[in-house]
């Protein structure tokens, strides 16, 4: 496999419609949220998970593109099926707790053992404890946190079940425990959700970085289409309607790259639709408008008049 | 200063750890001179060559913001890779994320810009066909284009950079007066504490350096690596 060659920049759009894409643990799983702004914000960690749970899914057992950090799941026992086992165990090697590597040379042995393996190492990169330099693999594909195009609101949806959890709670109810959260075996929950929200994501991959990895060009093609259908396959009572709308891939020409890449994300801009119109979300004029409640509420502008020499727009979606 | 450079770098978000405080991370009030170090070297570096921080400017006042995420809690094993190698086979070589999760809270700073003032010394490592100009010269071509290694982050990865080279004639940018506030040591000097400085990789067991830092009108001056101010 030969390694990439181009530096690549890359905008992701992604909407959310009446669900949760990302939930705080630090405000009992509401959308995470700017509190200086409100711009509702994913996490990077968030997105990559998403990227690895597709990766692993379709393409679970193949040869070199296995996920190292999983989601506990029953998909290991059919991995595992897939791995061909070309000898039993090797008992000679210790139970020693502290097995590290002897020196440099080794910890790049395993680290080259586990980016050929793993497309999650290989592409973003791991620690491992090796007692000497950590064998950090740094991968070539790092994203940042994606915000929210406009402030979001947040809503807080009680619903209810019909059922108790234990015993013990029907047993209260019998008692007539009257406590305000229960009223006949009912347990009352709550659902957070995001109205509608369109989501910006940069992300970038460095051409050296992948070199050392051995990330590739097929790697690439995987990686966006990761991103370009990952939601689909994400689907559950918390998400709501997640998808991706758009994924502009700037790639230089070099591998040291021929722009900076906060200028090439710039020339895209997303805003509000007003009667056809494109108008700047921070225009005073748009007011009085609705809020925005689906994705033909903005309007996505790249200005490919400013794109500068030896960069090519390649627009996945 | 011969061979000095000046890049302004700036980003929504930023967390320069402190050793202390690294499981629930806490970032310093400033970047610290290693982080500095690492965005130059995102840029260009070679072995020839080492980056030294003189100054850091502070553009922008210093306002933190907490982020909690779901982190796995062990890093990858040396010894079982080890053993899958040796067997030939991946066998249960992963970690589960839900088994082994450790929420984990972030204090991170916002809405940061700063400006490094650097220079470069050659180190033992040169060659003949090394010199100033030339590593000067594709520093500051790559800064210009915005070209880079790999893309600088402000502490951590997430957390991208944006940087632009500042001509040598162009004037320093300064925070906006309404800005030049203690909190940033206009007035009167802002201590800082003890800060990390860098981590000697070339010292058995990697030990960190420490120096005592303070802001002075928006800038924290960093003392050169073989200066007695930096602690050992």
């Amino acid at each position: 496999m030969t390694a990439l060659a181009n530096r690549y920049d890359f905008v992701l759009l992604f909407e959310v419609t009446r669900g949760n894409p990302n939930g705080d643990p630090d405000a009992g799983n509401m959308p995470r949220i700017d509190p200086e702004t409100n711009y509702g914000l994913v996490s990077d960690v968030s997105l990559k998970r998403k990227i690895r749970n597709f990766v692993e899914m379709a393409h679970a057992g193949e040869e070199g593109r296995h996920i190292y950090v999983q989601e506990g799941s029953i998909l290991n026992e059919k991995h595992r099926e897939a791995y061909k086992a070309l000898r039993p165990g090797d008992t000679k090697v210790e139970k020693d707790a502290k097995l590290n590597p002897k020196d440099d040379a080794e910890a790049r042995k395993l680290t080259d053992f586990m980016c050929r393996n793993f497309f999650d190492v290989r592409t973003f990169g791991a620690v491992m404890s090796t007692g000497i330099n950590c064998g950090q693999v740094r991968g070539p594909v790092q994203m940042a946190f994606a915000q929210s195009i406009e402030p979001i609101v947040p809503q807080e949806i009680s619903i209810t079940r019909m059922a108790a959890t234990n015993e013990a709670e029907k047993k209260q109810k019998a008692e007539g425990d009257d406590s305000s959260d229960r009223t006949d075996n009912r347990t009352m929950g709550r659902k957070h959700i995001v109205p509608y929200g369109l989501y910006r994501a940069h992300g970038f991959i460095s051409a050296k970085l992948a070199e050392r990895t051995g990330f590739s060009e097929a790697d690439l093609d995987l990686l966006l289409t990761a991103l370009e259908s990952m939601f689909e396959h994400d689907h559950s009572a918390a998400r709501g309607e997640m998808a991706s709308r758009k994924l502009i891939v700037f790639k230089h020409d070099t591998a040291l790259g021929k722009a900076p890449a906060h200028k090439l994300f710039d020339l895209v801009q997303v805003g509000r639709n007003i009667d056809g119109a494109f108008r700047a979300v921070d225009d005073p004029g748009i007011g009085n408008a609705a809020p925005a409640r689906k994705f033909s509420d903005y309007l996505v502008e790249i200005d490919r008049a400013s794109l500068p020499d030896g960069v090519e727009i390649i627009e996945r979606l | 200063m011969p061979y000095g450079i000046r890049l302004q770098v700036s980003g929504a978000r930023a967390c320069f750890t402190r050793p202390e405080m690294k499981v629930e991370r806490v970032s310093y009030d400033v970047m610290t001179p290693s982080a500095a170090r690492g965005i130059l070297e995102a840029i260009h570096w070679k072995p020839a060559i080492r980056w030294i921080v003189d100054e850091i400017h502070v553009l922008k006042p210093i306002r933190f913001q907490s982020i909690r995420r779901n982190e796995v809690g062990h890093k990858a094993p040396a010894g079982k890779i080890k053993q899958a190698m040796n067997r030939g086979d991946l066998g249960d070589l992963q970690i589960l994320v839900d088994e082994d999760r450790q929420q984990r809270a972030a204090t991170v700073l916002v809405d940061v810009a700063y400006v490094i003032v650097a220079h470069f010394e050659m180190t033992a490592k040169a060659g003949p066909e090394d010199n100033e100009g030339k590593h000067l010269d594709t520093f500051n071509r790559r800064a210009e284009r915005g070209q880079c290694f790999h893309q600088p982050c402000l502490g951590t990865r997430e957390f991208d950079a944006r940087f632009e080279l500042l001509a040598p004639e162009a004037p320093l940018p300064m925070a906006t007066p309404s800005d030049r506030t203690p909190g940033l040591g206009f007035g009167q000097p802002r201590d800082l504490g003890f800060m990390l400085f860098d981590i000697d990789h070339a010292a058995p067991g990697r030990p960190s350096l420490f120096f005592r830092a303070a802001l002075k009108d928006g800038v924290m001056t960093v003392p050169h690596p073989e200066a007695k101010e930096v602690l050992r």
